[in-house]
């Protein structure tokens, strides 16, 4: 199934993707994705775009253009995906002129969005403009089959909410990922409680699949790849069968699985961030299993960023990346091994030495 | 301190030390009081160097340093000289210093023994500590 489409997003590359849009043979496509199963559906994921103000109507345009190319290219997925999943950081500093500015260049996707929340879309106003202009900061629903929970993972401690003199002080001192005076991510006790209310009457092999900005295990603490509740959260899902988290905030191709959960997380169109092993001073906990993305070249302004489109079939998750400027890959579930795995380059022997990160 | 500042300090010192004759101990010895003030003074330019990496000011476009290199990391500092194959030669961390404030940032590149130059630098290796070198290496 993936073949085909990897086909035909290649296809799209070399044509550009307006050409493309009217010469592709869609239907071809459209035949080779079919399935009669209802419960294989496809939707597309768009991260971490940190749309910048720089003055006025000024914006970073880099950050924009690699939004933008998000966008138009989701629009050209045949067929559309149900729906899109926005993984938060809309904007850089919380401003409303940069969430009034994402949701403008958002409003061309041709599709519905399922919207998660960031820290850079939070921490100025503590969610406030997001809750009434975006979105609910959690929430759920149902899809062929499939239960999703959306989670507001990039809450804090209160005693370090109230630390600060301004907001804008606060924000900025959220948005430096390397921050010493940082505090830890967490989901916490009252929206646990809310999730353990709304998994109650889910079927344990109903498959869930939840959507957070923070990977909801512990890689790296001192950049909040992190979540302080983590284990909360996972005990609240251990009773399913099928559970996928598809999460933002580390801008990198990154997977894993814990006991029943399986973890994918999502590019930013944005910039792409190191892996921790890159940062020799601290020891880190990146998961063995991950096949590391391309080391990033600093001269190809959209390297290193991208988007991604998961099927669920049968209630799994394949990931498929679409990465700008490097061959596209497919992370999905391995049911004889029970954890992800890239279709191409899992084994040691395919690996490129790009993906060497030192 | 520019270079020739430098070595007009250094001939001052010098003359001072020949017209002194042998009475002072001179170059070659020094006390961990000294050990203790030059680190102090490393560290000060290191701070400096965090402070600017991290700050919205140095390019033109609020972008800073650290968005893309957390803790200063994927910079590798330890592999210049290396070949850069877009600038088509062997280039300097400073050079790709500049490339990030002249791109990325959309900013000035700044002069080469700019003390903000050297700050980030120190920096940069700073943050890179412990790790051999490794000239040359992709």
């Amino acid at each position: 199934m993936s073949v085909e489409k990897i086909t035909r997003r290649s296809f799209l590359k070399r044509a550009g993707a307006v050409a493309a849009a009217a010469a592709a043979p869609v239907s071809l496509v459209e035949i080779a994705w079919g399935r009669s199963d209802a419960r294989n559906f496809t939707f597309a994921y768009i991260s971490d775009s940190h749309l910048t103000q720089i003055k006025g109507t000024k914006f970073v345009s880099n950050f924009d253009r690699g939004l933008k190319r998000a966008i138009a290219e989701v629009n050209f997925m045949s067929p559309k995906p149900d729906f899109v999943v926005f993984g938060g950081d809309l904007a850089q500093l919380g401003k409303r002129a940069e969430i009034d500015h994402g949701l403008e260049l958002m409003s061309a996707l041709r599709a519905p969005v399922k919207w998660v929340v960031g820290e850079h879309d939070f921490y100025l106003d503590m969610g406030e403009y997001w809750a009434e202009k975006v979105a609910p900061l959690h929430y759920s629903f149902d899809h062929k089959g499939v239960h999703f929970v959306v989670l507001n993972s990039i809450l804090t401690y209160e005693d370090w909410i109230r630390k600060w003199s301004t907001p804008e002080e606060r924000m900025l001192a959220m948005a430096r990922l390397d921050n010493p005076q940082g505090s830890p991510f967490m989901v916490g006790d009252a929206q646990i409680r809310w999730l353990r209310k709304d998994l109650a009457g889910v079927s344990s092999d109903t498959p869930v699949v939840v959507l957070s900005h923070s990977p909801l295990y512990k890689v790296f603490k001192p950049w909040n790849f992190w979540t302080d509740d983590a284990e909360k959260v996972q005990a609240e899902l251990k009773r399913f069968r099928k559970v996928t988290v598809i999460h933002g905030h580390v801008h990198q191709v990154l997977y894993n699985q814990i006991g029943n959960i399986s973890f994918y997380a999502m590019m930013s169109t944005a910039w792409p961030w190191p892996y921790p092993v890159s940062y020799v001073q601290v020891p880190n906990a990146v998961p063995k299993l991950t096949v590391f993305m391309n080391r990033a070249d600093p001269h190809s302004e959209r390297d290193g960023t991208g988007w991604g489109w998961l099927d669920l079939d049968s209630g799994r998750a394949a990931m498929h990346y679409e990465l700008w400027e490097n061959r596209p890959r497919t992370v999905r579930f391995d049911p004889k091994t029970g954890r992800p795995v890239d279709t191409v380059y899992q084994d040691p022997d395919k690996r490129i030495p790009p993906q060497m990160h030192y | 301190m520019r270079y020739h500042d430098t070595l007009k300090h250094f001939m001052a010192a010098g003359a001072a030390a020949l017209a002194l004759g042998a009475a002072s101990a001179g170059a070659d010895e020094f006390t961990r009081a000294d050990l203790e003030k030059w680190r102090k003074e490393f560290m000060a330019v290191v701070q400096e160097g965090e402070r600017l990496f991290h700050s919205g000011k140095l390019g033109g476009n609020t972008v800073s340093c650290d968005m893309c290199h957390p803790n200063a990391s994927n910079t590798h500092p330890e592999t210049y000289p290396k070949f850069q194959k877009q600038l088509g030669e062997v280039a300097t961390l400073r050079q790709m210093i500049n490339w990030c404030i002249e791109n990325p940032l959309e900013g000035k590149p700044l002069p080469l023994d700019d003390p903000r130059m050297v700050a980030l630098e120190a920096y940069i290796t700073y943050e890179r500590r412990g790790v051999k070198l490794d000239p040359g290496k992709h």
